[in-house]
């Protein structure tokens, strides 16, 4: 079994990537509209769009 | 990770997800369409519908309006004004047989703030889509059932903290996203589940937070009469009640003064929950983005329209105002909604697939012991 830390990072540095943004969309609409919003979409459509390739996309990995 | 480690916290995600499972996939399913509720209560032609009039039309003023309710619901007492920025020339109308009665048996329509006619708005009163609020809030179990409903949120938080911890383990030896399709149906569900259940992180965290706090939100507001408010209010404990209100006209202009930069958001009128039996309590919201979900009351003596005390907003209702938003998704145009939609199925599907992954491997190591 490798040492833990640098197993940490390879299985969760994209999901705390992902996570980090997601928040930030959440934030960011508090603030303000128009590109405000718009931040908040990319920060939840990278989770919904990631999901929905899974479930119906093909044998990739 | 040792295994022992592991088998602990499997056996919380385990059991906190399983216990509030149904519960939650009934969250979800009412939920999805409380997301669209504006829309919905468009389509079925719920929502107001106030005429276009002239923009310079005048507006009378909030005595008049007081009377055109009183005369629209004779035998009832105002509760509520409240303003929508969607709706400019109405004020949200709450009436009921007495002051203090409970949110679910009072009556919520619409009046025009430009001639007094009175809007009726179906779908805040009852109807297909105020079941699903219900459902949704207390299943038509009160106090109990909001509590309920809070703990079954806890258990859901302390499923994905679980979850997130058996990720690693689960993960090491795959690559992010990556979903094994051609070795069994169990494998396919099993990577998926873990894939939609970690990017959906942060959203089912804040919505699954944001909902207890709503859920407590009458324990809140109980708090904040008994701290705040009591204080505000100690001078007129034994202040007899009273007989006749002063009239409500000034009452925007006055809290104006009072709090100034900020916007009127509703009026209790004395004897609610919001208020005591003695003020009118006026709560403002902020004018930025940020401080327009954070309300700041002016408890206005009923009796001689002095401003008696610009409240102080504790924490927790603070906790309570951001929750509203960061919940309901309605902060971020449609396209936030429909994103919200989308994640709130993919809760559903990770909620689904739990279960049959704990069915498949109970019924495997059943089998293992059927053998032995």
């Amino acid at each position: 079994m490798k040492p833990r830390s640098s197993n940490f990072w390879t299985v969760f540095g994209i999901p705390v990537l992902i996570a980090l943004l997601s928040a930030a969309g959440l934030f960011a609409a508090l603030l303000g509209d128009g590109a405000w919003d718009a931040l908040s979409w990319v920060g939840l459509g990278i989770p919904a769009a990631l999901s929905l390739r899974g479930l119906l996309g093909r044998c990739h990995g | 990770m040792k295994s022992q480690t592991i088998r602990r916290w499997s056996f919380v995600h385990t059991w906190t997800s399983l216990i509030c499972t149904l519960f939650l996939l009934m969250l979800a399913l009412t939920g999805l369409p409380l997301i669209f509720h504006h829309e919905i209560d468009h389509l079925l032609g719920d929502s107001a519908a106030l005429p276009t009039l002239p923009a310079d039309t005048p507006r009378l003023d909030l005595q008049q309006l007081v009377r055109a309710a009183e005369a629209h619901r004779p035998g009832e007492v105002m509760q509520y004004f409240g303003w929508d920025e969607d709706e400019p020339n109405g004020v949200t109308t709450i009436m009921a047989k007495t002051a203090g009665t409970e949110p679910n048996s009072s009556h919520t329509f619409m009046l025009d703030a430009r001639n007094g006619q009175a809007v009726e708005l179906p779908s805040a009163n009852g109807g297909l889509m105020m079941v699903m609020l219900r459902l949704h809030v207390d299943m038509f179990a009160g106090l109990p059932g909001k509590l309920l409903l809070a703990f079954m949120g806890v258990l859901f938080v302390l499923a994905i903290i679980s979850g997130v911890v058996l990720y690693l383990p689960f993960m090491r030896r795959l690559k992010f996203a990556s979903v094994r399709r051609d070795k069994s149906t169990r494998l396919r569900w099993l990577d998926l589940h873990n894939l939609i259940g970690i990017v959906t992180l942060t959203w089912c965290l804040v919505v699954g937070i944001t909902g207890v706090i709503s859920a407590c939100a009458d324990l809140l507001i109980a708090a904040w009469r008994t701290d705040t408010l009591g204080a505000m209010i100690a001078p007129y404990r034994d202040a007899p009640p009273l007989t006749e209100l002063a009239p409500a006209t000034r009452l925007l202009e006055i809290a104006a003064e009072a709090a100034p930069g900020m916007r009127p958001d509703f009026i209790a009128f004395p004897g609610t929950r919001f208020s005591s039996e003695h003020h009118y309590a006026v709560f403002m919201k902020g004018s930025t983005h940020l401080t327009s979900h954070l309300l700041t009351p002016v408890l206005i003596d009923a009796a001689t329209l002095q401003v008696t005390a610009v409240g102080q907003r504790p924490w927790y209702m603070d906790a309570m105002g951001m929750s509203q938003p960061l919940h309901f998704g309605d902060y971020g145009g449609m396209p936030m909604k429909v994103l919200w939609a989308v994640l709130d199925g993919l809760t559903i599907i990770v909620l689904g697939s739990g279960v049959y992954l704990w069915w498949v491997r109970r019924r495997a190591s059943l089998k293992t012991e059927d053998a032995r």
